[in-house]
Parts: structure tokens; C-alpha cells; sequence
């Protein structure tokens, strides 16, 4: 926004009350992401329940390689940047060293789905008491939107110019079932960030998993389906239609496995 | 009176006790040959006396599992062997960006590819010059000794804390399987517990956050890194050198050799001395930083430097470029897990001798 704007508006808001504030655990460094697109969302929500829980002194997050990978620059709270698909590894090291402290991973699918795939079924199977939340938006985006693991059939990326087809690239990979299936998984869900309902459920399967982990229950897995505008080549408001239209069949929203 | 300290082990083993006498909290690692023994003693003995032990699913979860502890502010270590320790390039390499201390074993066997169980030292070059991408350097220490296998645990422990820089100790099978006399030095790891405030323990309101990371997209930020880096190896080089000199007061002649074959050479020199030669040994105990300026100092009034290695010849080049041409450096090597035998360094070492006459008689 610039300057002359704020201006403009600045008299006003601070006539009004504030009713709708910033996370504390969110820095004032401007996002890096597009315009329309699901992680900023995500990483708000994310903050917003530590901050609620009162958990971000003993809170320590591990960013992943992939548009998020500065995720550590908004998140106000003890941080490590991993190498490509190595999140949940680090994130073990780290819960392993403060098991009294949280620990969570943010991941997209090509570092979770594709390069990470190993370390996060190993992590999940050996039940480690961390928070994994996974961004698909089917896509590569910060290398330039290629092909990725959970890139629908017919869908046209950078390396399936054509569309994706099941002869040359296999099928969508639904990883968030196959960890469901794990025992070491204690509760796993898919949300969306892309309606102000969506966050809500979001919102209160973070807080789940937040209290799963301080009883010590197992890994918590939410799967988060977003959008790339960029990468999709579409507006934010054709990006999120899109996604309910064709994304949701694939991967739809809903509690995948609960504590019985 | 029996005495806790002194025992006889397997180097493998010896090395696993070192560990957990040195206070390391936490064990990764992920079954190899010839090195499993560190895994299975730590599992046993490490988990009895409160390490944190956990078997991996690979070498490249394990050495993760390393970063994130190590920048969780934990004393921690992994080992490997050749193969698994490729697999690791890339968590050391962030590891080494990062800053994160962390004691890294590496029980060499013979390679390439999946190669042999049997000793070797072809991972010299890997170990010694970064391995991984990227411009850094990790501590490299080589015993020769099970004794030598626990002492440079505590040594690798608190230099890794010092530089705040991985160490590797690069071993081999043989000196990992074979048993030995060892006494474990008095260490209380009250006194090696460094104040790590750069650890992600979790952010207390009073600080700024904590941020372990290897990402420095300005190329400005990235070169001050790298040049931060360097300098730090610089000092290194400067003060961690560590090597052993044997019968070289009135030696012509120098063997360099580290490990395993070091201690054949050794016998080698006395083969030699008896038939006349006089030949000295100089044996790396750190092959980075490497005893450069020792060597530089020795070919000043030398005639030739023989270097023997269980590879195709790696320590030479650091060897030559020590020497710089002031006199003839020849190398001898065994590969394929073969272990050299002093007569065969006898041998090589009256080649070299040979060599040298030949040329003296062509400068008259």
C-alpha cells in the first residue's frame, strides 16, 4: 500500500476499534507470497493458535524447502530451515532434544510428497509427537510450477505441459490417507484456507493437534489444500473455484482420522 | 584393583563408550557394516546411561535428525561407513552453513559403489575438502589406535563445540573391529558444556528468535558468510593441527601415512633402519586442518617423501602441495580393502631411494 494511501486512511482506522489484529507471532515483514495465494493464510492461522494456547516460547517450528521456505522470517518464534523434503527429520532431532517443548513442520507437497516422502512416513509410522502441516497445492511453485506428486490427471504444469497422464507420471498421490493409515498417526485432517469457514476448521484442527502433542499422542497431520495462482495461471478468485471444482474430489476437506 | 577406565575393546565399541563418557545426548545412526557395533553398543550401554538413541530409517534422516538436534543446543553425534556417509553430504553441508556442532564417525571401507566391507581410506578426498556442495570444511580426525578411537571423541566433541563446525573421525574396519588395550581420560562433560545461545530451545519474550538456517539468497549476505566461513577454517588450520613425528631427527627419508597404515609404516621404518635407511614417519592426526607447514618444514632437509595410502592416492596431493616440489614425493597405495604390508612399504620406500640416486647421478 502505499504511502499516500495510508494516509488517506490512517485518521480513520484510528477512530475505529480494532477488532481484528495481527498474531503477535507474526512479524511485520511483509509476505513474499502472490497475490491470492493460500500461505499467508495458512501461516496467520497457524500463529493466531500459538498465540491463543500461550505456547510460542516453547514452541519451535521447522521450515521446508519450497515457496514457504522463509517461513521463518513471519513466524516470531525459534526456527530451522531444512533441507529439501527433510523437515520431519529435523523436526524429530529437535522434539527428540525438548520433548516437553511443541515442535511443528510446514511443508508443501513437492518437499513432503515427493523429495521428503521417506522421512515422512518414518516419522509419522515412529509416532513422534510433532505437528506436520502440509500445504498441496499440487504444484512446484517457488521453482517455477512444475509437476508435482499431487498434481491432478490433465493438469498442465511447466513438465506436463499436455496435462498429467497416469503413462508417463503415475496417479495423484494421496499422501495424507496413506499416513492415516499408520498407527503412529493419532489425528489427521484436511482443511482448506480458502473461505473464512475453512479457516475456522482449520483453526480448531490446529488447536487439536496443539493439545494432542502436549498429552504426548503421536504425530498430527493436517493437510491443508491450497491454490497457485501463479502456477495454475489463474486469477486468486479462478484459482479458489477451481480448487473446490477439481482439487476437492481429489483431496477432500474433512477429519481423515480421529481419536477414537 | 580393578579400574573402571581401563578396558579392552573393539574400536568401534571403544569409540561408542568414549561417547557416551563425553556427554553426547543423542545417537542417530542406521545399520552398516563395519560400524554397527557403535549403533548396537550405544542402543544397549547409551540408552541405560540416558542417551538418546534412535534408529533411523537412512543415513539422510539420521544426519537431519543431527542438524535439528544440534541446533536444538544437544551435544549429538551419528556414524556411518562410506556409502551411508555419501548419503550425509548433504545434511553436512548445511550443517557446516549452519554452524551446528556435531560429531560426525565415518568407518571407512573400500568403495566405489556398494565396493567391500573391508578397510580402506578412499574417502580421504570426501572427507578432507568439504564432500558435500558448497565451499566448507568439516574437523577431520584419524586415529591409528583404539585408544586413539576414544580420545579423539572427546577431542572431536569440544572442538565441534569450539568452531561450533562438524568433526568427522575418519577410521576404517579394521581399526573398528580390532581390540585393544584402552583408557578412558578423566572428563566431566559439566566442564565441555558450552553456553549455546544461538539454539532453538524455544524464543523467550526477552530475546529475539532463534533461526538455524543455510539460506542467504543476497549474493552480498551469502559472501559474508562464506568469507566468515574461511576465516574460521583459517584459524583453524592456524591452531588445530595435530600430527606425530617418529625417527625423524636424522631421517632422509619420510613416510607419511595416516590410520591404520601409519602403525604398518611405522614398522616399515624399523624394517628399513635396520637395513641402513634412514627414514623417518610423520602420521596426520588431523587430515583437516593437515600438517602442511611440518611437512614444508621437513623437505627442507629431506631427499623424498614416500606416502602410502589404502587408496588410489589422495593424501599425496595434499602431500605435494606441502612440498612443493623441493623434493621427490612418491605414493604407494593398496585399494580393494587390501591392507599394505611393511615389507611391501620396504619395498616402495627402496624404489623412492633408487629414484633419487638416479637423479642425483644425472645432476653431476
Amino acid at each position: 500500500m502505499s504511502t499516500e494511501i495510508l494516509d488517506l486512511i490512517e485518521p480513520e482506522i484510528a477512530n475505529m476499534d480494532c477488532v481484528y489484529e495481527k498474531p503477535d507471532t507474526l512479524t511485520d515483514m511483509r509476505l513474499h507470497y502472490c497475490p491470492g495465494c493460500g500461505h499467508g493464510v495458512a501461516h496467520r492461522v497457524l500463529m493466531e493458535v500459538i498465540d491463543e494456547l500461550g505456547i510460542a516460547e516453547q514452541t519451535i517450528g521447522v521450515a521446508p524447502v519450497g515457496c514457504s521456505v522463509f517461513a521463518y522470517h513471519y513466524m516470531n518464534i525459534d526456527m530451522q530451515e531444512a533441507a529439501h523434503g527433510r523437515a520431519s527429520a529435523v523436526a524429530t532431532g529437535i522434539k527428540r532434544i525438548h520433548p516437553d517443548k511443541y515442535v511443528f513442520s510446514y511443508q508443501g507437497d513437492g518437499d513432503l510428497a515427493a523429495i521428503g516422502t521417506a522421512e515422512t512416513i518414518h516419522t509419522v509410522n515412529r509416532g513422534e509427537n510433532i505437528l506436520v502441516v502440509f500445504i498441496n497445492n499440487a504444484i512446484y511453485g517457488m521453482t517455477g510450477g512444475q509437476m508435482a506428486p499431487t498434481t491432478l490427471l490433465n493438469m498442465k504444469t511447466t513438465t506436463s505441459p499436455a496435462g498429467r497422464t497416469v503413462e508417463t507420471a503415475g496417479f495423484p498421490m494421496k499422501i495424507t490417507e496413506m499416513v492415516a493409515t499408520l498407527p503412529g498417526a493419532y489425528y489427521v485432517s484436511r482443511n482448506s484456507v480458502h473461505t473464512p469457514n475453512a479457516v475456522r476448521y482449520l483453526k480448531k484442527a490446529i488447536t487439536k493437534a496443539f493439545q494432542y502433542q502436549k498429552e504426548k499422542k503421536g504425530t498430527c497431520f493436517i493437510e491443508v489444500v491450497s491454490n497457485c495462482p501463479s502456477g495454475w495461471k489463474m486469477t486468486p478468485l479462478q484459482a479458489n473455484k477451481w480448487m473446490e471444482e477439481n482439487m476437492f474430489p481429489i483431496y477432500p476437506p474433512g477429519e481423515i482420522k480421529v481419536p477414537k | 584393583m580393578s579400574n573402571d577406565n581401563i578396558k579392552l575393546m573393539k574400536g568401534n565399541e571403544a569409540l561408542a563408550e568414549a561417547a557416551i563418557r563425553a556427554g553426547c545426548q543423542a545417537y542417530f545412526g542406521y545399520p552398516i557394516t563395519p560400524q554397527s557395533e557403535i549403533l548396537e553398543y550405544l542402543t544397549d550401554e547409551g540408552r541405560k546411561r540416558g542417551m538418546i538413541v534412535l534408529q533411523a530409517e537412512s543415513e539422510v534422516a539420521s544426519i537431519n535428525m543431527v542438524y535439528g538436534a544440534s541446533g536444538a543446543g544437544a551435544r549429538v553425534m551419528t556414524s556411518s561407513s562410506s556409502p551411508g556417509i555419501s548419503l550425509m553430504q548433504e545434511g553436512l553441508s548445511y550443517i557446516a552453513c549452519g554452524e551446528l556442532p556435531c560429531l560426525v564417525v565415518n568407518v571407512n571401507r573400500g568403495g566405489p559403489g556398494l565396493g567391500t566391507i573391508q578397510p580402506s581410506q578412499g574417502d580421504y578426498f570426501q572427507a578432507t575438502k568439504g564432500g558435500g556442495h558448497g565451499d566448507y570444511r568439516l574437523i577431520v580426525l584419524a586415529p591409528a589406535s583404539v585408544q586413539e578411537m576414544a580420545d579423539f571423541v572427546f577431542d572431536g566433541f569440544d572442538l565441534a563445540d569450539k568452531y561450533r563446525n562438524p568433526v568427522m573421525i575418519l577410521t576404517d574396519g579394521a581399526l573398528g573391529q580390532m581390540m585393544e588395550k584402552v583408557e578412558f581420560r578423566e572428563y566431566d562433560p559439566k566442564d565441555h558444556t558450552p553456553v549455546k545461545p544461538w539454539a532453538t530451545t524455544g524464543k523467550p519474550a526477552d530475546r529475539p528468535r532463534n533461526i538455524i538456517t543455510s539460506l542467504h539468497i543476497q549474493p552480498e549476505k551469502m559472501e559474508e558468510i562464506n568469507l566468515h566461513l574461511q576465516a574460521k577454517y583459517r584459524k583453524i588450520s592456524e591452531t588445530e593441527v595435530r600430527y606425530e613425528l617418529m625417527d625423524a631427527d636424522d631421517a632422509e627419508f619420510i613416510i607419511v601415512a595416516y590410520g591404520l597404515v601409519a602403525r604398518i609404516a611405522h614398522r616399515a621404518v624399523e624394517l628399513a633402519r635396520e637395513q641402513g635407511i634412514r627414514v623417518g614417519l610423520l602420521r596426520p592426526q588431523t587430515l583437516y586442518p593437515f600438517p602442511s607447514k611440518a611437512l614444508t618444514g621437513l623437505a627442507e632437509r629431506i631427499q623424498g617423501v614416500l606416502t602410502v595410502e589404502m587408496n588410489a592416492g589422495q593424501m599425496v596431493e595434499d602431500v605435494r602441495l606441502a612440498v612443493e616440489g623441493r623434493v621427490p614425493v612418491e605414493f604407494y597405495g593398496r585399494m580393494g580393502g587390501i591392507i599394505p604390508s611393511p615389507e611391501e612399504i620396504v619395498k616402495a620406500l627402496d624404489k623412492l631411494i633408487r629414484k633419487n640416486v638416479a637423479q642425483t647421478a644425472e645432476a653431476y
